[in-house]
């Protein structure tokens, strides 16, 4: 269906090749996942399948690709609408018209279809991805879960043959990415469509794939193979994977279904070490010394008369690491916007070192609580990385050096004259988190930190996290990332409707929770297991 | 829907769209009336038969909200019309209200006053004209409430569309970068930089600018995947051909548009321009139409609840223009000497007809605007326990 013959691609400008020398055939019904760190040509790959690459992005591209039969090289991207839907990695970006019927039928009206075949579609449509009670409402009345699924449905309706989706559940809370990957599932196995779908989140997508593409950049060939056999050798796993390593499963569980039912003899093995570990963990991670970092009494929040939070009460300490969790739209972003005075509280009191933060301006407010956004590239404001660390200098009236030798700290290596477009997601979180820690702020929030980020990425933040905590900092971190929370969080407060639902040790709140628990605790539950280190350990010091 | 639902009229009817283009038909006749009458009972019926229209057949969409807006805008444009009579009036007229101390100006800068006597008859006059603007304003502004600017612009000939999308995408864009600025500014408070004042709007144009341009990109790569601009083979001649029909169907339009508003022209001027301009636009954009292989996904019927909202609409200009010359007294706000205006019979029966548009327009369709969070099964019992 999908055939690359010796592709390579060079940008305009670019020293090295994007792409060189691709070979790959993706045959008809398939799922397949698209993995590699970020800036190894991932998306440079996807935008060659429907030709966007090089005829909208510019670049030179030798090779050939052909889907369906049809050259890219003779068809640009419109002539190739029929039989390629292609779903940007923000699907509010790719929306046309204004309300969700209009835009399943966006596509079909592009390539003159008749006004009957249209009505059948989009009703087809509608059922197909579970949206026929959506079909009047406007797109930015959607949730991210719904907005996802009008995309897929959008470029659905003109038949394609293939569909590429470029990270359609980072933005997602655990919940909504299910909904859209059910969705493709259905797509995949009563449709026959082939799905090439690039995902960080290999957690929540590698059971579902036929087989797994890795790229590696740099000019490596491509690695293709089943799932089971590329995740044995590979660097990244989720956790199931690899605590099936640990545990010597064979086959390899994919899915936390399969790592149950292999998993009998571990329980058994790990049920006497539970209480143990679970206190030693506690008991490493709470090394607290009591200063109260932040307050937050009775804080109602409204966007405009909506109340986003409804009394919310909550303390944290130095040396917290405390993860806000609940579903999009559930008020976690509000909160955090809330400790450093975005948002003026409605009632109740909001305290940051002993002051109310919405009071605060300028130095004052970097010096006692700092916020890196979801979008980190929002906080950096410079052409380059040295410019960025000098400006931060002066932002926070540091010493001249003070933000590149955080930076240095976090993410050695990088250059002082690149871009911060140019960084990779783990790079620029690094940078921007930089700029943030430079004026030492004992508070630090993050929102979404882990969108994006591979797992190598990932685990490097982790670190960060915990040396910050060590340090005396207090963090709080808005995410959606299940994984994360289990790994970095002393406490996890989990938020719905604005107000506090549960708020105690990740232990005891994400355990039991079919939303909220890790991977690692799904399998091994009730059995109180968050991550696949605190097994290890466990194991370590029993034998 | 068949022929025969589409027919049925208002509440009568199934919910359905009405044709944009009916609505505003319907709104510029009104707002022609209006730009024809200063007497200030007409006026004010004309803005209350626009208001209860859109009181009653106005979705519930986010762009429906801003026939209040139009109001306030009006509101705006009447109190600065006074202001300025106020400080630079001639004191034209016999009551004087009160004397402002003036200020003596150089002799180039004769026939202009700034103070002086202040007379009631002067600003009365201020009020009727900035009236008849607000009245204009409230009309547009019920149209825009009515119509979805995106269905009315996906109903534009299809040699239009492309300007069509244009103009969408424009919009969508207004909001998205009111979002940009509230993001940049965000940021810059993050970053301890001063967010409110010159220097923080100076230091946010860029990165606003910046976001903006990205996003056309990702919209347009979008668009293009989806196949915006296939087009169909048409010969060369056939393209000049109706270039020149639309050049000519546009300035016959204007200068037509003009004549009818301006009153001075001779109708018989104003009226034959229109009708050629109009004949050579449409004869232009079918030509350009072939090209297109565009197909529409359920257009809006015209039927008879269209032919009688426009109906409705054009009723009022018509009389008012045509009373306009036969007895152009009673249009007029009196002014001097101050006095009652009066209440043409004729006139005031074709507004009141006007709003029987919202009387003969099928509802429209349910918008649920409530927030659906997903599938909220989400059990924190569980959690909380």
């Amino acid at each position: 269906m999908i055939r690359f013959e010796d592709v390579s691609v060079v940008y305009d400008g670019a020293s090295s090749p994007v792409l060189s020398h691709v070979d790959l055939h993706v045959p008809e019904g398939e799922l397949v996942l698209v993995v590699g760190r970020t800036g190894t040509g991932k998306s440079t790959l996807l935008k060659c399948v429907n030709g966007l690459v090089p005829h909208f992005t510019g670049g030179t591209l030798s090779g050939r690709v052909t889907v369906a039969g049809r050259d890219t090289r003779l068809h640009p991207p419109r002539e190739l609408a029929d039989v390629v839907g292609i779903v940007p990695q923000d699907p509010l970006s790719g929306f046309v018209t204004d309300m969700v019927e209009d835009e399943l039928a966006y596509g079909m009206e592009s390539i003159g279809l008749a006004p009957d075949v249209m009505r059948r579609r989009v009703e087809e449509t509608l059922d197909l991805l579970g949206l026929a009670d959506l079909r009047h409402r406007p797109l930015l009345s959607l949730s991210g879960g719904q907005r996802q699924r009008v995309a897929i449905g959008a470029v659905l309706t003109t038949h394609p043959q293939v569909l590429v989706l470029d990270e359609p559940t980072s933005a997602l809370d655990p919940g909504a990415a299910e909904e859209v990957l059910a969705a493709l599932q259905r797509l995949v196995h009563d449709l026959g469509v082939t799905v090439l779908l690039a995902e960080h989140r290999l957690e929540r997508v590698v059971q579902y794939a036929d087989r797994v593409v890795v790229v590696h950049g740099g000019g490596v060939a491509l690695e293709v193979g089943l799932p089971h056999d590329i995740m044995v050798t590979a660097p990244v796993a989720p956790p199931v994977v690899e605590l099936g390593r640990l545990a010597g499963w064979d086959p390899l569980p994919l899915t936390v279904r399969d790592a149950r039912r292999a998993a009998g003899p571990l329980r058994e093995r790990l049920a006497p070490l539970a209480d143990d570990a679970v206190r030693r963990s506690r008991a490493t991670l709470h090394v607290l010394d009591g200063e109260v970092a932040l307050t937050v009494d009775d804080l109602v929040v409204r966007h405009g008369a909506v109340p986003a939070l409804r009394g919310v009460t909550l303390a944290a300490d130095r040396g917290e690491i405390v993860a806000v969790m609940g579903r999009n739209g559930a008020g976690k972003s509000t909160l955090l916007s809330t400790l450093v005075g975005l948002h003026v509280p409605a009632s109740g009191a909001v305290s940051v070192g002993g002051e109310m933060p919405s009071r605060l301006r300028g130095r004052e407010l970097i010096r006692r609580v700092g916020l890196v956004p979801q979008e980190p590239t929002d906080l950096l404001v410079a052409d380059s990385v040295g410019a960025e660390c000098t400006a931060s200098d002066r932002d926070c009236a540091a010493v001249a050096g003070t933000t590149r030798a955080v930076l240095d700290r976090l993410a050695p290596g990088v250059d002082d004259s690149t871009h911060p477009r140019d960084l990779s997601e783990g790079q620029r979180l690094a940078l921007a988190l930089s700029v943030v820690l430079a004026a030492e702020p004992p508070v630090l929030l993050l929102d979404e930190p882990t969108r994006g980020l591979d797992y190598a990425a990932k685990r490097r933040l982790v670190a960060t996290l915990r040396d910050l905590a060590a340090d005396g900092h207090c963090v709080v971190l808005a995410t959606h990332d299940v994984e994360l929370a289990a790994e970095v969080a002393t406490r996890v407060v989990v938020l719905a409707d604005g107000e506090i639902v549960a708020d105690g040790p990740a232990t005891d709140v994400v355990v039991g929770s079919p939303m909220f628990a890790p991977q690692v605790s799904k399998v091994l539950s009730p059995q109180p297991w968050l991550t696949v280190s605190e097994v290890t350990a466990a194991l370590v010091v029993a034998s | 829907m068949t022929r025969r639902t589409a027919h049925a009229l208002g509440d009568r009817a199934l919910p359905r769209w009405t044709h944009p283009g009916a609505w505003w038909v319907w709104a510029l006749g009104l707002a022609t009336a209006a730009s024809r009458t200063t007497n200030p009972i007409l006026l004010a019926l004309l803005v209350a038969v626009a208001g209860w229209v859109v009181a009653r057949r106005r979705p519930d969409a986010p762009w429906s909200r801003s026939f209040v807006v139009f109001l306030r805008l009006g509101l705006v444009i009447i109190a600065i019309r006074v202001l300025f009579t106020v400080f630079f009036g001639s004191g034209v007229g016999e009551h004087v209200l009160i004397t402002l101390p003036s200020v003596p100006l150089p002799d180039w800068a004769a026939g202009v006053a700034i103070g002086g006597p202040v007379t009631a008859e002067e600003l009365l006059l201020a009020v009727y004209q900035g009236m008849v603007l607000a009245t204009m304003l409230a009309c547009i502004g019920a149209a825009n409430s009515l119509a979805s600017p995106a269905r009315l612009l996906a109903s534009v000939p299809s040699a239009l569309y492309e300007v069509g999308v244009a103009v969408v995408v424009a919009m969508t864009f207004a909001p998205q970068l009111v979002g940009d600025v509230a993001r940049v500014r965000t940021a810059r408070r993050l970053r301890g930089r001063p967010d409110r004042g010159v220097r923080a709007f100076v230091g946010s144009v860029m990165p606003v600018l910046e976001g903006a341009l990205e996003r056309a990109v990702d919209l347009a790569a979008a668009m293009d995947s989806r196949g915006y601009g296939r087009t169909g083979p048409v010969s060369r001649r056939v393209r000049l051909t109706s270039s020149v029909l639309l050049l000519l169907g546009v300035v016959g339009v204007c200068l037509g548009v003009y004549g009818l508003l301006d009153g001075g022209t001779p109708g018989l001027v104003a009226l034959p321009l229109l009708v050629i301009g109009v004949l050579a636009g449409v004869t232009g954009m079918v030509l350009a139409g072939r090209r297109s292989i565009r197909t529409r996904y359920r257009p809006d019927p015209w039927a008879l609840p269209e032919w009688l909202v426009s109906v409705a609409g054009l009723l009022p200009a018509t009389v008012i223009i045509a009373v306009a010359v036969t007895s152009p007294d009673s249009l007029v706000g009196p002014v001097a000497p101050i006095a009652w205006p009066a209440l043409p019979l004729l006139p005031t029966l074709a507004i009141v007809v006007g709003a029987a548009a919202g009387v003969v327009a099928p509802r429209p369709p349910g918008l649920a605007v409530v927030r659906d969070l997903g599938p909220a099964a989400v059990t924190l019992e569980g959690v909380a326990a």
